[in-house]
């Protein structure tokens, strides 16, 4: 069973009297530790893909399966619920919160899910050290580097253990250098079974992965890994 | 989200905006101050006022001169004009009333003393033995006024404390000779001295028989007689009595005023506590001003964490716990502004007591604890609007806002 099936996705924005088919009639299925880049020239609708997989979005026509569930009529309620337990995001611009600790950010997934504090700081502990930030716990983003701050906020993705990370250009802020050990970073919890999804314009970053999909205009222009018959 | 967890982000997304938060906390410590402190100010008139008509006698009721403006319309009043002068006979005949425990008839004028040389002006006061313990006047030396006779006053004046510092300085009073304007008198007593309270100063104060009063006045009417009903309870009846017997003197006319201590009391207590009322009035405008702007400080918060609250959506937040967490943080401003009201009230209320020692600027209870619950439930009140809207915004909305 596929992780994530998606059939005859639409997504319309309404741009004053136009509309903007950002997803246009999109099948894809994407199996459990899969490593799926998403490449296309900008505005082909790869955010929008992406925000759509991770519920923050809702699709104006088709279903979104998730581990064989239609997520797409679930209540707001129950999709927080989703993201919280099943999916974690890397942003290209890290999204951490300014006046929270390294070590808070990476607890925040815990927090707001009522884990109690015991098992946040054991969790933590292990994070900070598995990232390797065991002496940036205190320091809050602005005494970070870029990458110790993408590292952060992978360390918080990671944190819920979700079964799908979806990335939206998260080289986008680095240089090639502290690009390249996220990029490993999130291939080492792709290659633990985490499902990974990454947006991104670089081609050399999309070539490593397993499996490429070309957007363009909303649709699906090339998926490296369509099999030719359809998977168990 | 556990509730220590959104007290404790609340906590921190305040300390995190300092001149935000200090602003709002500001404006409503400021609202709360003055609702203590003006209610403080209002409460301590009353107080004040009230105790100076508590202190004048217990359970007195006054007869003036001359009908109030009150009342319904007397064919009597109609034929003769001019209300008749009360008379130490009016007075005497009060004795009659069962519910009249003692009284004291009054005249006051102004006169000189004199003795060794000495002369200042001072408040004549006629009346009789009665007089000093109906108005709770205390005598430190001699006597009160002799039992005697109304109409046969013997030539003698109790003085108060001030005249008699002024006239003896260190040597005894009583017994001495001292002139008050035409005539000699003796010494029989000297009041304690009590200050300055409503009405007379007792301290620059002589009093005299009353028939004495009348003969340097050259006058025979009464400025007051001053009646003690037996009790709290008797004070209607004795009022009732005193009209009835006064009617009856003054052939049928009720040409005389009765006013009890109580009314008046009463009276002045409603018209204070209105005005303590009007003022915590006012100063509450304060507190919904300042609940306005916790509400805007609240809205810029969530304008300003845009994305943050963009974020928590995409961290797995709920509506509820973002609204909870925006709540919560409004709700800290408000009761962190109200403490510090309430702290900077009482002390402001502490240093008007210490400035006026007479005047009893306390707060009512009532006062604080309205002014507190209107701080804490305007700041929800007005936390509840940005919280929603708060809750509301489209997660990927907000994180493009970064
Ligand atoms: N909220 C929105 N309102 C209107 N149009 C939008 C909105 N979000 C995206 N779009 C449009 O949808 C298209 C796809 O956008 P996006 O998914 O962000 O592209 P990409 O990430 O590939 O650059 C673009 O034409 C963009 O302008
Ligand atoms: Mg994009």
């Amino acid at each position: 069973m596929a992780l994530i099936e998606l059939t005859g996705i639409e997504r319309v924005f309404q741009l004053g009297d136009s509309e903007v088919h950002a997803l246009t009639a999109l099948d894809l299925s994407i199996g459990a530790g899969e490593y799926v880049a998403v490449m296309g020239p900008s505005g082909s609708g790869k955010s929008t893909l992406l925000n759509l997989l991770g519920l923050l979005d809702r699709p104006n026509a088709g279903t979104y399966r998730l581990e064989g569930r239609d997520v797409t009529t679930l209540s707001p309620d129950e999709q927080a619920r989703v993201r919280s337990e099943r999916i974690g995001f890397v942003f290209q611009s890290f999204h951490l919160v300014p006046r929270l600790t390294a070590a808070e950010n990476i607890a925040l997934p815990m927090t707001l899910a009522g884990i109690p504090v015991k098992e946040r700081n054991v969790r933590v502990a292990r994070a900070l050290s598995g990232f390797g930030l065991e002496n940036r716990a205190d320091h809050r983003p602005d005494q970070l580097s870029g990458g110790q701050r993408q590292r952060v906020a992978i360390a918080r993705a990671t944190i819920m253990q979700p079964a799908l990370i979806l990335a939206d250009e998260p080289t986008g802020n680095l240089d090639r250098h502290t690009g390249e050990e996220v990029v490993n970073l999130l291939e080492a919890l792709n290659a633990s079974g985490v499902t990974l999804v990454v947006v991104t314009h670089d081609q050399a970053m999309g070539a490593r992965a397993r499996r490429q999909l070309v957007m363009e205009d909303g649709r699906l222009k090339h998926d490296s890994g369509q099999p030719a018959h359809a998977p168990a | 989200m556990r509730l220590p967890d959104i007290l404790r982000f609340a906590r921190d997304a305040a300390t995190g905006y300092p001149m935000r938060t200090t602003l709002s906390v500001l404006a409503m410590s400021i609202g709360v101050a003055a609702v203590v402190i003006l209610t403080a100010l209002g409460d301590g008139a009353r107080r004040y006022v009230v105790g100076q008509f508590s202190s004048i006698g217990t359970n007195l009721v006054i007869v003036l001169p001359g009908r109030s403006g009150t009342g319904g319309f007397n064919p009597a009043n109609a034929i003769t004009t001019t209300p008749r002068d009360l008379t130490v006979d009016d007075a005497a005949a009060l004795h009659r009333a069962s519910a009249v425990s003692r009284l004291a008839p009054l005249t006051v004028g102004t006169s000189e003393i004199s003795f060794g040389g000495r002369l200042r002006e001072i408040i004549v006061a006629g009346s009789t033995s009665d007089f000093i313990p109906i108005r709770n006047f205390e005598v430190a030396q001699g006597r009160g006024l002799p039992e005697e006779d109304w109409n046969r006053g013997s030539s003698v004046a109790v003085i108060g404390s001030k005249i008699r510092e002024e006239l003896f300085g260190n040597e005894p009073a009583v017994g001495q000779l001292i002139r008050v304007g035409d005539r000699r008198l003796r010494i029989v007593g000297v009041l304690k001295p009590v200050g300055q309270g409503l009405g007379m100063n007792t301290d620059e104060l002589v009093i005299v028989p009353v028939s004495l009063a009348q003969a340097m006045f050259n006058s025979n009417t009464l400025f007051r007689i001053l009646v003690e009903a037996k009790s709290r309870e008797a004070i209607p009846e004795a009022k009732e009595q005193v009209m009835e017997i006064l009617k009856q003197r003054h052939r049928g006319e009720e040409d005389v005023t009765v006013i009890t201590q109580d009314a008046v009391l009463a009276t002045f207590d409603k018209l204070l506590g209105a005005l303590t009322l009007g003022v915590a009035g006012i100063a509450a405008i304060s507190l919904a001003v300042a609940g306005i702007l916790v509400m805007n400080v609240m809205l810029v918060a969530v304008t300003q964490r845009t994305g943050e609250i963009g974020l928590l959506k995409a961290l797995g937040a709920t509506a509820r716990t973002i609204r909870l967490a925006f709540l919560a943080e409004a709700a800290m401003l408000s009761t962190v502004g109200a403490v510090v009201g309430y702290l900077l009230g009482q002390l402001g209320a502490f240093g008007l007591r210490q400035a006026f020692p007479v005047f009893p600027a306390y707060p009512p209870d009532w006062a604080v604890i309205a002014g507190l619950s209107t701080a804490l439930i305007t700041g929800l009140l007005f936390g509840v609007m940005p919280a929603r809207r708060a809750a509301r915004l489209d997660p990927v909305q907000a994180l493009m806002k970064h």
